[in-house]
């Protein structure tokens, strides 16, 4: 109603311009609503599971990436629509809390809004529908707790990791080699891990790749490898047992901030200028030497004249290595960052074990590997593959097998996968609905039906009968009250995933279920669309 | 077929399941088609004309250099360019194939498609496909590494294959030893760095050669030796023209003539010191990345010292390698600096031109290859074609395995593969026969390209093979049937057929697995 009348019945404008507006109200608002994330998740739907098919986005600039990875698909498609929006975010905080399941819980948001739009035909109120979504997703939370397991593995025993990370890896292009790759995961993860605390800082594990080589070249470097050469040509290519400084100054006469003019009006004054610029480059080197260091590492460029002097004192130099680089570096050699060379000294120096280039395929590109280092707590994992986007869509995979790994380190408790733990949940839920009078009953029984749609995705795209797999589990869920029966994706012949080692952990499930909850929530409560028209 | 979807911003697209799929074959087709009249000896070029404003041309047949030239839209096309670049990378020859190979694993994923086989069934019974056809490979590999003499004939017929197929063919005999001299030069240190390929157009191909030495194009300065016998060479990057002060904000103001002119002194009172230290260093050769002014110059023509400016980075580099000496860029410590060395530089003609030549050099692997064409598109080709060449070599010298050529390590894998697929129960198996009719489709399409008949020659090879396990016979273009790659001496590297084989069939998996295509609008240029 922009348009109100007095009490004299003349008309007045309560919304300014609202010719240049366009506006969606009511029950037609959370229509629109809906159908926006429904387009979504339905662009999603096909990516989720083993069996998933990959989306080929082309950016405004003409690259191409091809992903099934949920969070970046909806990161490169550049959603316009507000509600989709909504999505995108949704898929992102998954990714940022859990980094695993983006796909499942955008299917999940679609499916839960796909289902209230019938109950909205029913002439429920939206906010009702809300609530009982929040009391079943309660009961569904419960029950996760009550299926779960727990999950034991240490440094040694690692097994179990890793075939948790075979699981998250056998739905991406790695498929083929999940095995080694999800090795290599978990022994990244566990290299970095503090097991006391039960925390992994992910900053300490880096994902380097080089275009070309094959996938099964992918390999764990216990070290730093650094995008970067040395300084001077003739530099020695491999160091042993050497003391690194690392420095965050330049090799180059100082530039005040402030602005100043250094005037030369004699010729005594040129020539001791030039002797203090001589002075200043032999003396950085110098420095450098005296502290007893083997190989520097500095943040910014060299002068050539400073690089020959490095050279001539045989003093190996990498320039311009980046900030992050250069903590993690820190870290791992046990160095301090200098920021003067005044404050360079013995003690501040780390140490590594060996400092090697390493060249790739027939074109000069050269990266350092650092290895052997005291302080073992950062390690690269150097990924190979055929082409640009197998290489993004391989760092991907491993950033998320890397983060299923984090999180069971984090918190041991598991469920089962392959659409399990959703479909116990759904009767769960079932359950609890049928002691529920009123209007909520109606909500939470959808909200069960909606659960499903994991598993129905999970089975369409296997190329199974989805309804008549999906139902027949259930079944057997019921009747034999085992938790862990789901989707037999991989057409292993079993249903139960324990044994097919399928499985998930319960936080990130958990956040799953909460975080579609919240978004559905509150696209239910919006009933006002407000927007300018496109300018003219 | 596309649509607006509404939730993406205007301009962007939009295509789901088959119309995706479709879009990508398409267009992935089209790339392998267009690279595919180029593959095997008798291949055609193609002429590229650049979109700058010379509108330069290019003729080549290398498929990395076609793919990279031409501007595609298709996202599925861009997986195989890039794909036919990696390659180039990476093992520098069968950029084609690749391309061609990808290309015929996707025409055939068409038909399966057609037939409503699922995707991710081909792509399963594509990898199995692929390992089988790998350990074929493998086992066909011989490697004659240990036999210097067998080895180098291998590395020659390796060469001659390579070149066989691009502008060198017609003299590959001469070219292959080239290439295999230079090569065997490096001692197994793969360092293509020390393999400088010079162009100077006239003359005719059968003119280019290969110096043991270093050629260096640039000039000497005036008034300076043009030969030096036992050279002592320094190996430089310092201004000469005037040392700038390089503390910041520095800068002269001064309230008289006199005084600028006092200064100016001053300023060539330090480059003559600094030509003096230079000088002291005894050397009676001076290479310079950087200009050289003409007061040095002059300097170091008194002196009699050879003064070279202005070469540029690759060239200081490659000579300071060469030499043995370190690349300087102070002069107070003359004791301590490494000079480079080498028994003669002298100035010789190649055609019009004159070039600096630096023989007897510290380091024995270095070389040059001149090469000489009527024109500069032949040269340019040339070039690739060599540096191809040089790329495959060096690849056999780190992994000395070699398989024979012609067609043949690809009749042999499909004829495994075809095997495995009798074995196979389910639908992969029919994913797996395609993969073995995409491996023949290679052979077919030399013989296509060379105007014979392919469905005939590919059969007899098939029924060679398919006879006697052991069989050498590929396709013998020259002669139009099948025969013995090993009597004809048609060899390739082992790890470029495997690339090719692996990077195919990555590539096709990687196109095959999509089933939604979203194109972001463009970006607004302004």
């Amino acid at each position: 109603m922009s348009l109100a009348f007095d009490e004299f019945g003349r008309p007045f404008i309560i919304l300014r311009e609202q010719e240049r507006k366009s506006r969606v109200k009511g029950i037609e608002a959370v229509k629109a609503s809906i159908m926006a994330a429904k387009t979504v998740a339905r662009t999603l739907r096909s990516s989720l599971g083993p069996k998933g098919m990959d989306k080929m986005l082309q950016s405004p600039d003409g690259d191409v990436t091809i992903t099934n990875d949920g969070a970046t698909i909806l990161e490169m498609m550049e959603v316009e629509n507000q509600i989709g929006k909504l999505m995108v975010e949704l898929s992102k905080s998954q990714d940022h809390e859990i980094g695993d399941g983006t796909t499942g819980v955008v299917v999940l948001a679609g499916a839960l809004l796909e289902h209230a739009e019938a109950l909205l035909d029913m002439g429920m109120h939206p906010l009702r529908i809300a609530e009982g979504y929040e009391m079943a997703c309660k009961v569904a939370t419960e029950n996760l707790d009550n299926i779960k397991t727990r999950f034991d593995f240490s440094k040694e025993n690692i097994e179990p990791l890793v075939k948790t990370c075979m699981t998250t890896l056998s739905s991406k292009v790695v498929g083929r080699l999940k095995r080694p790759m999800a090795e290599i995961c978990v022994k990244a993860v566990l290299a970095v891990a503090d097991l006391e605390r039960r925390d992994v800082n992910l900053d300490l594990i880096k994902v380097e790749g080089k275009v070309g080589g094959k996938m099964e070249d992918t390999r764990l470097v216990e070290g730093i490898v650094i995008d970067k050469e040395f300084s001077h040509p003739q530099m020695p290519k491999e160091l042993k047992d050497v003391k690194v400084a690392i420095l965050t100054c330049p090799f180059e006469p100082p530039k005040p901030k402030t602005k100043h003019k250094v005037d030369i009006d004699t010729v005594e004054k040129f020539e001791a200028l030039r002797d203090a610029e001589k002075s200043y480059f032999t003396d950085m080197v110098q420095r450098c030497k005296d502290s007893g260091a083997e190989l520097v590492i500095c943040q910014w460029g060299f002068d050539d004249e400073a690089n020959h002097l490095l050279m001539h004192k045989n003093l190996p130099a990498v320039r311009w290595v980046g900030g992050v680089e250069i903590e993690l570096l820190a870290m791992a050699t046990g160095a301090r960052i200098v920021p003067r060379f005044q404050e360079l000294s013995a003690d501040k120096l780390g140490h590594a074990g060996s400092v090697k280039e390493v060249g790739f395929g027939t074109t000069k590109d050269k990266m350092l590997v650092i290895e052997g280092c005291p302080h073992l707590k950062a390690v690269t994992i150097f990924v190979r593959g055929g082409n640009r986007m197998v290489l993004d869509e391989i760092k991907r995979s491993l950033h998320d097998a890397i983060c299923v790994a984090r999180n069971l380190v984090r918190d041991n408790a598991i469920v089962y996968g392959g659409g399990a733990a959703e479909i116990s949940c759904a009767l769960a839920v079932e359950e609890a609905a049928d002691k529920v009078t009123g209007v909520e009953h109606y909500a939470m029984r959808t909200f069960a039906d909606a659960l499903q749609a994991v598993p129905l995705a999970l089975a369409e795209n296997s190329g199974l009968p989805p309804i008549e797999s999906l139902t027949a589990v259930k079944k057997r869920q019921l009747e034999e009250k085992n938790p862990y029966l789901g989707i037999d994706c991989n057409d292993t012949g079993t249903n139960d995933m324990r044994e097919q080692n399928v499985f998930e952990t319960v936080m990130g499930k958990k956040q799953q279920l909460f975080l579609a909850t919240q978004v559905c929530k509150m696209i239910l409560k919006i009933d006002d669309v407000i927007k300018p028209s496109d300018y003219e | 077929m596309s649509q607006q979807s509404g939730i993406l911003s205007q301009g962007a697209t939009e295509e789901r399941g088959e119309n995706a799929r479709m879009a990508s074959f398409v267009g992935a087709v089209a790339v392998a088609d267009l690279v595919k009249s180029t593959l095997g000896p008798k291949g055609m070029d193609k002429i590229l004309q650049s979109m700058s404003r010379g509108q330069e041309v290019t003729i080549t047949n290398d498929g990395a250099t076609i793919l990279k030239s031409i501007y595609v839209d298709n996202p599925a096309a861009k997986v195989l360019v890039d794909i036919s670049k990696v390659q180039d990378d990476e093992v520098g020859d069968g950029t084609t194939s690749v391309v061609v190979f990808a290309g015929e694993l996707l025409r055939e994923a068409e038909l399966l498609v057609n037939q409503k086989v699922h995707p991710m069934t081909i792509i399963a019974g594509y990898r199995e496909a692929c390992d089988c056809a790998r350990g074929v490979l493998e086992t066909g590999a011989f490697n004659h590494q240990s036999d210097a003499e067998q080895f180098r004939q291998d590395l020659l017929n390796i060469a001659k294959t390579t070149l066989s197929s691009k502008i060198l063919t017609v003299d590959k005999e001469h070219f292959a030893n080239l290439a295999v001299d230079a090569i065997m030069r490096l001692k197994g240190s793969g360092n293509l760095e020390a393999i400088h390929i010079i162009k100077k157009t006239g003359g005719t191909l059968h003119e280019s050669f290969l110096d043991e030495g270093f050629i260096l194009d640039k000039k000497i300065g005036v008034g300076q030796p043009k030969r030096i016998e036992n050279a002592r060479i320094l190996v430089a990057n310092t201004p000469m023209d005037t040392d700038k002060i390089k503390i910041y904000g520095a800068r002269v103001r001064v309230d008289s003539m006199a005084k600028v002119a006092e200064i100016e002194a001053a300023e060539k009172d330090k480059m003559r010191a600094k030509v003096r230290s230079i000088i002291d260093h005894g050397i009676n050769c001076f290479v310079n990345r950087q200009l050289i002014y003409n007061l040095p110059e002059e300097m170091f023509a008194d002196a009699g010292v050879m003064a070279i400016e202005h070469a540029d980075f690759d060239g200081i580099e490659r000579l300071a390698l060469v030499l043995g000496g370190e690349i300087v860029s102070t002069f107070d410590n003359p004791s301590e600096v490494k000079l480079g060395s080498c028994k003669l530089i002298e100035e010789i003609m190649i055609g019009e031109d004159r070039l600096i030549h630096f023989s007897g050099v510290a380091l024995g692997e270095a070389c040059t290859i001149v090469l000489r064409g009527a024109s500069t598109h032949i040269l340019d080709e040339a070039e690739r074609s060599l540096h191809d060449a040089l790329c495959v070599l060096k690849e056999t010298v780190a992994d000395a395995r070699v398989v024979y050529g012609g067609g043949w390590p690809e009749i042999r894998m499909a004829k495994a593969v075809e095997e495995l697929a009798s074995r196979t129960p389910g639908k992969k198996a029919l994913a797996m026969e395609a993969f073995a009719r995409a491996l023949r489709a290679l052979p077919a399409t030399i013989c296509d390209n060379a105007g014979l008949d392919s469905a005939e020659i590919v059969a007899n090879l098939k029924a060679a093979h398919g006879a006697d396990s052991s069989s050498r016979m590929g396709v013998d273009v020259v002669r139009g049937e099948a025969g013995d790659m090993k009597e004809l001496g048609i060899y390739e590297s082992f790890r470029v057929r495997q690339q090719v084989l692996l990077s195919g069939t990555e590539a096709s998996e990687i196109i095959l697995r999509v089933d939604d295509l979203i194109k972001c609008a463009p970006r607004q240029r302004g």
